[in-house]
């Protein structure tokens, strides 16, 4: 049965429902089809094939005591899933992409693990990631790099381009990413997929390995808008362990996605974020959904955001900063890497050594930009100077939120770029997430939809979405409006048009 | 060559000390300051900690409103500013025993500031200005294994115990404290043993400087009479005793004298306190380029006590110390000397508790002061770490009051606790020291010393009552001390029909 991997979560979830198929079919064949092509992908840095089917082999047992019983299971019981490497999940190794975690498998579920297995969502292994979620292509990555499977030339995008090309591969029909610049939506953005940043506090950090502590936010990755919301919806509340957790009921996103009615809804057309710099099928893509949303009875207005330039430059400070001390905890004391220990050399020398070996070289750059930019006679020129923009940018959102209920933007100015093309120029690297992270650092919610191809490469585009804090929903009435508009176009997701990608046995 | 330390008295008649003290207080909170791990001492290492203690990646801290609590408590009880909204910041550096490599602390926004306190010193008051009191959590605690001195210098390998990772701290320091040259060690002594009662009185601390829930942190520079210039400044770390706090700042003084007065620099580092010794020697140099790249932790949204909190942890908070002294100096009916006494001799506490356990307050100064501060200061230590306690000092003062024990043989019952012979009971059993309160064997006793002294009883039935005074202590060295002298004035009146 190799079309379930064709399936939606949604679809999986009903087929599990009416007894059509169990859990550990469903996840048998997408072990089968991660065996198939991830050879090619390399979407996936390790495959829980066991625990997996062990997880499944548990829903669908419950499933049958259910039945008795007349318990309800979640809706996305037994719907398999890829996980982000930056998210610990116990017993399994974890590594954000990176060689100084290799081989450690952490003592604790991340929270969000912990809901996705309260969920009965079976946990098909871990995804590919730029290292500590530093970059926009998976090139970052100590394991090599992730292939978009639009393209295998090019990349899937980053820093979640792992989990974004494992649903694109249809090798898993949901992931779970983590977006801290655009780390989910500018890889859903360049597979054709729906990524989503939640409000940030509206998804729990704890167990998610820290890049930018005040910035990173997990999210959910999908075929669809319903499957994206269903996931958001499992994984999003309050979490006690976590002290930027919002203490709110999680906005009625699946209920958004079901109805995308978008008449009446106010739209702002962000002019900062276009021009210049934005590739031309990217541009024409964009404002045909535009259109198209206007045609639904959307009323679309322009809105000047001018702090918004200012957000790339503040970005790569607080970044940085947040990273170096974040990451300061990897010095081969108590789990990791270790070199050089030979019973001569110091713990210093130790840990030095460890670091050099064990981090790779945008790792170091980051660290040294935040180590400056933190030292003293430079805190109130970088860091301050940054939290100031980022102020400044949180108030830009808020005035044009007094006028329109969302804004939007093109997900990237780009599309996805081949393999190599940018990895020696990190300011080229770092534009591609111009439009996302302003979000970001006013810790308000976006979401990436695709809205078409573009003409002169034929690759996805990805329409952007930005809402206020905590009105998440609203990201998901406009990506559900946009969806099923296109959709009759396209005859069906715009994932149909993808090529088929080569199988090997 | 010139000498190491000049004479107190020569280093003070050409500089004046300025003294600031930074003490770390755990407090006694059930958890740590940011996760669910239990804080009792002395566990197995390594068995209480958690993921977000040890700083596993992708664990967060939580903070624990107890300990704001009791670093709100702590902050009125000296009379400071408490914020109405003050965040953590990060203090990055590295170590093995910061499970993180950054300690999470507050750097410009304390929760606690502005406030003061008073100690007394030889029956004068001396006000210290207090900077600020914040919140930080402790680190790991390092082991130094195979070198000569426990330090890291020379060691094969240390250890590292992650226990006392995260243990709630409070940092309280002081402003500068510039007070009569002479007096400069009694009062920063006098300070910390006011802190540890008032942290005691506060119930926020276990405050066992023995066990390091109080460590105090001695900064000493000299000024040469006369200037206002600040003189280089040392930091000498981990003091452990009221009186070794005294000593080390008396060290530093002389010290640093000698080092001026042959024209030296005294160099701006930590330095070491050698209990044994009596000396500090060198540490790690500090500069004021020492970088904590400090920043607002984001991990934690701010605290922002409300005024309503803030006043209700006041309404709790026990009397002022200097008032309580006063109101305890009326009930007991104690002179100003004998409670100047008990002041230095660092027994307020330890009398009050005792009093609480039926003492009289004359009996509890009695064995304090005369038994067991006097022991502690031949012995050198601090009273509270003697192993002997107020029930100890009850139970005697018992056994006094009913007859078994007089005060000459409560003596050698403190001599037996203070040598840990056991408890009084067992102390008296194995060095025998009961009253003989048998008649017939006191009786016996009378007659030999009537017997042995002819020319006394003569006296006594020629109208000298009072002679029999010497026959009273022919009975006692008789007994060996072991008798009621009462009562044998009592048998021996009746003997001889006075």
């Amino acid at each position: 049965m190799s079309d379930l991997t064709r399936k939606t979560a949604a679809e999986l979830a009903e087929l599990m429902t009416s007894g059509q198929a169990s859990s550990v079919e469903i996840t048998q064949a997408h072990l089968d089809r991660i065996a198939a092509v991830d050879g090619a992908v390399h979407a996936f840095l390790h495959v829980d094939t066991e625990g997996a089917l062990a997880q499944a082999k548990a829903v669908d047992d419950k499933r049958t005591a259910a039945k008795k019983s007349g318990e309800q299971l979640s809706p996305l019981a037994g719907v398999p899933l890829a996980l982000k490497d930056v998210l610990t999940q116990e017993g399994v190794p974890t590594t954000a992409g990176s060689k100084i975690l290799e081989g450690w498998k952490p003592p604790y579920d991340s929270t969000v693990v912990k809901r996705l297995k309260a969920a009965g969502i079976v946990i098909l292994g871990k995804t590919n990631m730029d290292e500590f979620a530093m970059g926009s292509s998976t090139e970052n990555s100590a394991y090599g790099t992730t292939h978009n499977p639009w393209d295998l030339a090019r990349i899937p995008g980053g820093s979640g381009g792992g989990s974004s090309a494992a649903i694109s591969a249809y090798e898993a029909p949901l992931a779970i990413g983590t977006d801290t610049g655009g780390s989910i939506r500018q890889p859903g953005a360049f597979t054709g997929t729906v990524g989503v940043k939640p409000t940030y506090g509206g998804t729990s950090r704890y167990g998610l390995i820290a890049l930018a502590s005040s910035l990173d936010t997990p999210g959910p990755c999908a075929r669809t808008t319903l499957d994206a919301a269903l996931l958001h919806e499992a994984i999003a509340g309050y979490d006690p362990m976590d002290s930027t957790s919002i203490n709110q009921p999680v906005p009625a996103v699946v209920e958004a996605a079901r109805n995308g009615d978008v008449a009446g809804l106010r739209i702002g057309v962000v002019k900062e974020l276009g021009g210049e710099g934005y590739q031309s099928g990217v541009e024409a893509r964009f404002h045909e959904a535009v259109e198209l949303l206007t045609k639904l009875g959307a009323e679309v207005v322009e809105v000047s955001c001018p702090h918004f330039e200012y957000a790339l430059p503040a970005y790569y400070l607080i970044l940085p900063s947040e990273a170096s001390s974040n990451l300061a905890k990897f010095d081969a004391m108590r789990y990791g890497l270790r070199v050089g220990d030979d019973g001569t050399n110091s713990a210093e020398t130790v840990t030095s050594l460890t670091r050099e070996a064990g981090f790779g070289a945008e790792v170091k750059r980051r660290i040294i930009l935040g180590t400056h930019a933190l030292s003293s006679g430079y805190y109130d020129a970088y860091y301050g100077q940054a939290q100031k923009v980022r102020t400044l940018i949180a108030r830009d959102f808020a005035k044009a939120y007094e006028q329109v209920d969302v804004l939007v933007s093109p997900a990237t100015p780009t599309t996805a770029f081949a393999i190599g093309d940018r990895i020696d120029d990190p300011i080229a690297m770092y534009k591609n997430d111009l439009c996302t992270i302003p979000s970001n650092l006013a810790g308000n919610a976006a979401a990436s939809f695709p809205c078409g191809l573009a003409d002169e490469d034929g690759l996805p585009v990805g329409f952007h979405v930005m809402a206020p804090v905590m009105r998440d929903d609203l990201l998901y009435k406009v990506g559900a409006a946009l969806e099923s508009a296109l959709a009759e176009q396209w005859g069906g997701v715009l994932m149909t048009k993808a090529p088929e990608l080569e199988v090997t046995r | 060559m010139t000498a190491d330390v000049l004479e107190i008295n020569d280093a003070l008649t050409q500089y004046d000390p300025v003294l600031g003290l930074e003490v770390h207080v755990e407090l006694n909170t059930k958890s740590k300051m940011f996760c669910g791990c239990p804080t009792e001492f002395g566990a197995p290492p390594n068995t209480q900690t958690c993921p977000v203690c040890l700083g596993l990646p992708g664990a967060l801290p939580v903070v624990n409103a107890k300990a704001v609590e009791s670093a709100i408590k702590i902050g009125l009880a000296l009379n400071c500013e408490i914020a109405e909204w003050c965040r953590f910041a990060r203090k990055n550096y590295f170590y093995p025993d910061m499970p993180k490599n950054f300690q999470t602390s507050q750097y410009d926004e304390p929760i606690a500031f502005n406030g003061w306190t008073e100690v007394v010193v030889d029956g004068e008051t001396y006000r210290i200005e207090i900077e600020r009191a914040h919140m930080e959590e402790d680190t790991g605690k390092s082991t130094h294994v195979g070198g000569a001195t426990g330090r890291i210098h020379g060691a094969s390998h240390s250890l590292v115990d992650y226990n006392r990772a995260g243990i709630p701290l409070i940092e309280i320091v002081t402003k500068t404290i510039e007070v009569p040259p002479a007096k400069a060690a009694a009062v920063a002594r006098a300070y910390v043993s006011m802190l540890r009662d008032l942290l005691f009185a506060l119930g926020v601390s276990d405050v066992r400087m023995d066990q390091g829930s109080l460590r105090c942190d001695a900064n000493v520079s000299l000024k040469p009479h006369g200037s206002t210039v600040l003189g280089t400044r040392t930091e000498t770390k981990n003091v452990n005793s009221f009186r070794s706090v005294e000593r080390a700042v008396t060290y530093e003084i002389t010290r640093q004298a000698a080092v001026l007065s042959s024209g030296g620099k005294v160099l701006q580092e930590t330095r070491h306190w050698h209990e044994d010794t009596g000396i500090t020697t060198s540490g790690r140099e500090k500069s004021d380029a020492d970088d904590y790249r400090y920043f607002p932790e984001p991990d934690l949204v701010p605290v922002a006590p409300s005024r309503e909190w803030v006043e209700e942890l006041r309404a709790t908070l026990p009397e002022a110390p200097s008032l309580r002294r006063v109101r305890l100096q009326e009930d007991w009916g104690f002179t100003d000397l004998e409670m100047r006494d008990v002041i230095n001799g660092n027994a307020l506490e330890p009398i009050v508790a005792t009093i609480e356990l039926g003492v009289t307050p004359a009996a509890a100064k009695k064995w304090w002061l005369g038994e067991l501060a006097r022991s502690a200061n031949e012995s050198g230590q601090d009273l509270d770490a003697l192993g002997v306690g107020p029930a100890e000092v009850a139970e005697v003062q018992k056994l006094v009051d009913d007859g078994t024990l007089n005060d000459k043989l409560a003596r050698q019952v403190f001599e037996g606790l203070l040598a840990g012979e056991g408890t009084p009971a067992e102390i008296i059993e194995k060095r025998g020291l009961a009253l003989v309160s048998d008649d017939s064997a006191l009786l016996e006793a009378i007659d030999r010393a009537i017997a042995a002294n002819p020319d006394v009883v003569e006296k006594v039935n020629s109208g000298k009552p009072a002679a029999a005074g010497a026959l009273i202590g022919a009975v006692m060295k008789d007994m060996r001390g072991q008798a009621d002298a009462a009562k044998v004035r009592q048998l021996l009146n009746e003997k001889l029909g006075i």
